[in-house]
């Protein structure tokens, strides 16, 4: 009879004890399962899945509540920051974040994420930008660049009708409640480890109650943008990070403190 | 508690205190600022949440947040502010939790004037917010009846984990009257196991109106549709006066209610068999009992400060059995008792030439 040598296995990899295992409804190529990654094991690491509770949005990400393993509400289109408010008033010692689309954040919702920043609400706000309404089948968002073809703007965005795309990172900086407010990408995997530790910061920032943080991701919409999965990444590469410069846009009092102490 | 002079809004926002309010949150409007501006001194003096929020919209939405973790939240505003809590309040319906909101109506449509009117029962009697669900509405006549509903609603909003409505009027809202206010509810905890908390030791919780599967959100909807057939069942209420014998039964709320009830006096005196029905639950409406009523009267003059809108839920409950008339004011104009008097005079006399 053989016998059966025990080799010591070594995790490399595994899901997420804050994200479920269960398949999502995202397409080939799209970057939203990445954030979302990205923001489990944030919530691992700071093991505070037990006291989060997350607002998902209206748009692709609607079902995130489903893909947390946390506590999670469905706001109505871009009130998610309006919704994490009155979570966290009531419940200041549980962390709260909204996860958000540019349609939901950008257009529909600005009211609702300019004066919870400016408030000061503490919170977290993680903000895909991949510059179209991907939910209704590409139509032109507020993020949308300039010359760009969706359903909605079909020969190209044309900035003398439309004005030209919002920079939100750059709008919520100048928010006196907004402690950490940056930019990210998620193209390739330096910046996916770049965003990471953004996210990370971004939490901490709330831990610490310094006020409402922050980080814009740019993705992919291989579909709404009707390229393939690899040409959508370069097209974040080269079309939307020159509009959209990655960057640090408010690093408020402290900020820089709770990364060194990590 | 000893009876003191109170302004109706003041005396709402106190009383929401009392009943164990954790949370509100709000945006300025005429005529129902006074609630806002009681809150925002007294809800930071006890160490609960106030937000002056940017918007209606917003102010509704953080309701629906602060009631998702079980807490009583509440929030208040005047007709065109009520407009734009309409997304709010059917998210809220949908996914069943529990919220108070106050409306002090005013003249309408558009933004109207800021004079007393019930020109929104509609609005907030039929769904006040797209979908398939009713809120309940209670609407007082008097301060008192404010404090007393306001307690009430927030105990109806939390056993059935549904909106309910405060309605009322600037007369009632503006109006400083003796009144009493309850002693102060402790707050609630633990919350409902419903609740978003963190999930802590336990599956976690969604709250959620999206169910994308037709046949489960049919499901969901029976299910929120039996809750409704039982609040209608066991939540009617009203109150009467003189109907024993009442060949004509005047009916109104809230203000109209009690602006009749003088007129409906005065023609007592001058030997009419005329009573009151005056409902406080406008829904569930209660059919029951004016159904009943229906059988043993001649005739019902509705009277509204609109252009006759309860009078369609009259005319249900009567179910053809009797004539229903209207005498309404509208644009913020408020009935004297005698314009009312006058009308119960027409109407009644048509009663007696019939009956000849």
């Amino acid at each position: 009879m053989a016998t059966t040598a025990m080799v010591e296995e070594k995790v490399v990899y595994q899901r997420p004890e804050s994200l479920e295992s269960i398949p999502t409804h995202y397409c080939p190529g799209c970057t939203h399962g990445v954030a979302h990654r990205l923001v489990a094991e944030v919530l691992d690491e700071l093991g505070v899945r037990e006291r989060t509770i997350g607002v998902s949005p209206v748009g692709c990400s609607v079902f995130a509540y489903k893909y947390f393993n946390t506590d999670g509400a469905e706001a109505a289109h871009g009130r998610a920051p309006a919704m994490a408010t009155g979570i966290k008033r009531i419940m200041p010692d549980r962390v709260v974040f909204t996860y958000q689309g540019d349609g939901d954040l950008a257009a529909i919702g600005i009211a609702e994420i300019v004066h919870a920043a400016t408030r000061g609400e503490n919170f977290t706000t993680i903000f895909i930008n991949n510059a179209i309404y991907g939910m209704t089948g590409g139509q032109m968002a507020p993020t949308t660049l300039p010359g760009q073809r969706t359903t909605s703007s079909p020969v190209g965005r044309d900035v003398e009708l439309t004005g030209f795309p919002i920079r939100m990172a750059e709008l919520l900086s100048g928010a006196p409640g907004a402690a950490y407010v940056v930019r990210r990408s998620l193209h390739n995997v330096k910046e996916i480890n770049r965003a990471k530790r953004a996210i990370k910061t971004a939490f901490e920032v709330q831990l610490a109650g310094l006020g409402f943080s922050m980080v814009e991701l740019l993705s992919a919409c291989p579909t709404g943008w009707k390229v393939t999965p690899p040409e959508a990444m370069d097209w974040i590469e080269q079309q939307m990070v020159p509009y959209y410069p990655l960057g640090d846009y408010k690093i408020a009092d402290g900020v820089e403190q709770l990364a060194k102490r990590r | 508690m000893a009876v003191e002079l109170m302004k109706g809004n003041v005396a709402l926002a106190e009383a929401a205190i009392r009943a164990g309010v954790e949370a509100y949150f709000g945006y300025p409007i005429t005529p129902q600022t006074e609630l806002l501006e009681h809150m925002a001194k007294r809800m930071p003096e006890l160490g609960r949440a106030f937000v002056q929020a940017e918007s209606e919209v917003a102010a509704i939405n953080m309701v629906y947040g602060a009631a998702c973790t079980g807490a009583r939240a509440m929030t208040s505003s005047s007709s065109p502010g009520i407009s734009l809590m309409q997304e709010g309040f059917s998210y809220i319906a949908g996914s069943e939790v529990p919220c108070v909101v106050v409306d002090i109506m005013r003249g309408g449509p558009g933004l109207g004037n800021i004079q007393p009117s019930q020109s929104d029962y509609f609005q907030v009697t039929r769904s006040a917010g797209h979908g398939d669900y009713h809120a309940i509405v209670l609407a007082p006549a008097s301060v008192q009846e404010a404090i007393d509903l306001m307690v009430e609603a927030f105990d109806l909003a939390d056993e059935y984990r549904h909106l309910v409505f405060v309605v009322a009027d600037g007369l009632i809202g503006q109006m400083m009257e003796p009144a009493e206010l309850p002693a102060m509810k402790p707050i609630r905890r633990p919350r409902g196991d419903w609740a978003l908390t963190g999930a802590d030791g336990r599956e976690k919780n969604i709250i959620t109106s999206l169910e994308l599967n037709a046949p489960d959100l049919e499901e969901l909807n029976n299910r929120l549709q039996a809750k409704l057939a039982h609040i209608r069942e066991h939540e009617q209420r009203s109150t009467e006066m003189l109907t024993g014998d009442a060949r004509l039964i005047v009916v109104g709320y809230g203000t109209s209610g009690r602006i009749a009830e003088t007129a409906v006096k005065q023609a007592r005196r001058e030997g009419m068999k005329v009573g009151l029905f005056r409902p406080i639950s406008l829904w569930p409406f209660p059919e029951k009992r004016l159904s009943a009523l229906a059988d043993q009267v001649g005739a019902f003059l509705v009277v509204e400060m609109n252009a006759g809108q309860m009078l369609d839920d009259v005319r249900l409950a009567a179910g053809g059995q009797v004539p229903v008339t209207f005498y309404g004011r509208t644009g913020g104009m408020v009935p004297m008792p005698e314009e009312i008097y006058d009308e119960i005079v027409t109407q009644y006399n048509k009663l007696t030439t019939s009956a000849v």
